[in-house]
């Protein structure tokens, strides 16, 4: 539907050690590439093929989505923070578009 | 009727006690709805004068706790999603005179504050009631030179959506007084408790006397109007108020009236009017 735009949940603060809980969602069709148009045509497929959180460079979570995903992706995952710093979060289309949007955080 | 409302339950509630399912009991929900942690929104209301009951009551305390959960929180409330792209519609430039919504409004989190919470209003050029979707159009062909949308139009529900969104937690309000609102309410009314279909059920029938009960696996609600346009899990997409008020009138087995006909543009004057008070709660998510 809409142009891919990512929205992701970090808290603004946290206590050092704290496991924060960060979810993330973008708008995507996730076009899975098995169906077909009125015409019979095949659609192309075209989905967003990874996803990755880094922390100030070090890698935090990243996966891999297969064509079964549905659209509109949502992930959840928990990270340890000893520190201030910012999330950054990549998400690759098939067609080579990277959408990207960072978050930070403050430990006290 | 409250002897008989328990007694309904209780038969039901033994017909599917041995599949553990449902509530015991069928009143809504003691809950509050806060949206994000931070917006307090008002979901039980004294009626206005003349309403048939002392508290209007939003369909959110009618839901399971997994779908009131779900319109408390903007990240995983699935309507939220068009809203975004009703943002886009808002920016997006169409028609011959070369404007989008935004060209004449501007930033609609200023200029769309509070207005949708008084719709349907008075349209003295047209003679009759104006929703959003109606004005929209309106301003579509008058301002923009550009095609009205068709009913149901994917574009003209998330504008709809979008535009609603701009008054959420705001009270619903619509002012009888102008033009010939009170006589549109009153044919609403007339509408409302006409029974129809070969199942001859009147709006009332459901929403007035059996609410809190259970049709089937559905818990009938008070049917506020003030979530509107709603994400129905049912469907995985928005809901506008005139697909639901068909929706709910084909399945009495009636004849449905067109979409922004006089009849239900009169009931929808009406219905809001029996929600006065509630919160605006768009997208609100329902069964």
């Amino acid at each position: 539907m809409a142009t891919p735009k990512p929205r992701v949940k970090v808290p603004k603060t946290a206590s050092p050690g704290e496991v924060v809980t960060i979810k993330t969602l973008i708008s995507h069709e996730m076009e899975s590439g098995q169906r077909r148009d009125q015409d019979g045509n095949t659609i192309p497929r075209r989905i967003i093929n990874s996803f990755t959180c880094t922390f100030d460079g070090v890698p935090v979570f990243s996966c891999d989505i297969e064509p079964a995903i549905s659209a509109n992706p949502y992930f959840e995952f928990a990270a340890k923070v000893e520190k201030s710093g910012t999330f950054a979060f990549e998400w690759v289309d098939d067609d080579g578009s990277v959408y990207s949007t960072e978050a930070a955080i403050e430990v006290k | 009727m409250n002897n008989a409302k328990t007694g309904l339950a209780a038969t039901l509630a033994l017909a599917v006690g041995l599949a553990a399912v449902g509530p015991a009991h069928s009143d809504p929900v003691d809950d509050t709805l806060v949206i994000d942690g931070e917006l307090e929104m008002v979901t039980r209301v004294k009626a206005p004068e003349g309403h048939p009951f002392d508290e209007v009551i939003s369909g959110w305390h009618y839901r399971t706790d997994e779908t009131r959960a779900l319109e408390a929180d903007t990240f995983q409330n699935p309507g939220m999603l068009y809203t975004q792209r009703g943002e886009e519609v808002w920016n997006t430039v169409e028609g011959e005179a070369g404007k989008s919504c935004a060209s004449c409004h501007e930033d609609a989190s200023a200029s769309m504050k509070g207005v949708g919470a008084h719709y349907p209003k008075w349209n003295a050029a047209a003679g009759k009631p104006f929703n959003l979707e109606l004005q929209i159009n309106d301003c579509r062909v008058s301002n923009m030179q550009a095609e009205p949308y068709k009913f149901d139009d994917p574009d003209q529900k998330a504008l709809v959506t979008f535009v609603k969104h701009q008054s959420l937690g705001m009270p619903m309000q619509i002012d009888l007084s102008e033009g010939e609102m009170q006589q549109w309410w009153e044919r609403g009314k007339e509408r409302y408790y006409l029974r129809m279909g070969q199942l001859n059920l009147a709006c009332a029938t459901c929403h007035e006397n059996y609410n809190g009960n259970y049709i089937r696996a559905d818990h009938l609600s008070q049917g506020n109007v003030n979530g509107f346009p709603t994400y129905r899990l049912k469907q995985a997409n928005m809901v506008s108020l005139h697909n639901r008020f068909r929706g709910c009138i084909r399945d009495t087995r009636a004849e449905q009236p067109k979409a922004f006909s006089d009849d239900l543009m009169a009931l929808e004057v009406y219905v809001t009017w029996r929600g006065t008070g509630l919160s605006i709660e768009t997208p609100a998510v329902r069964q």
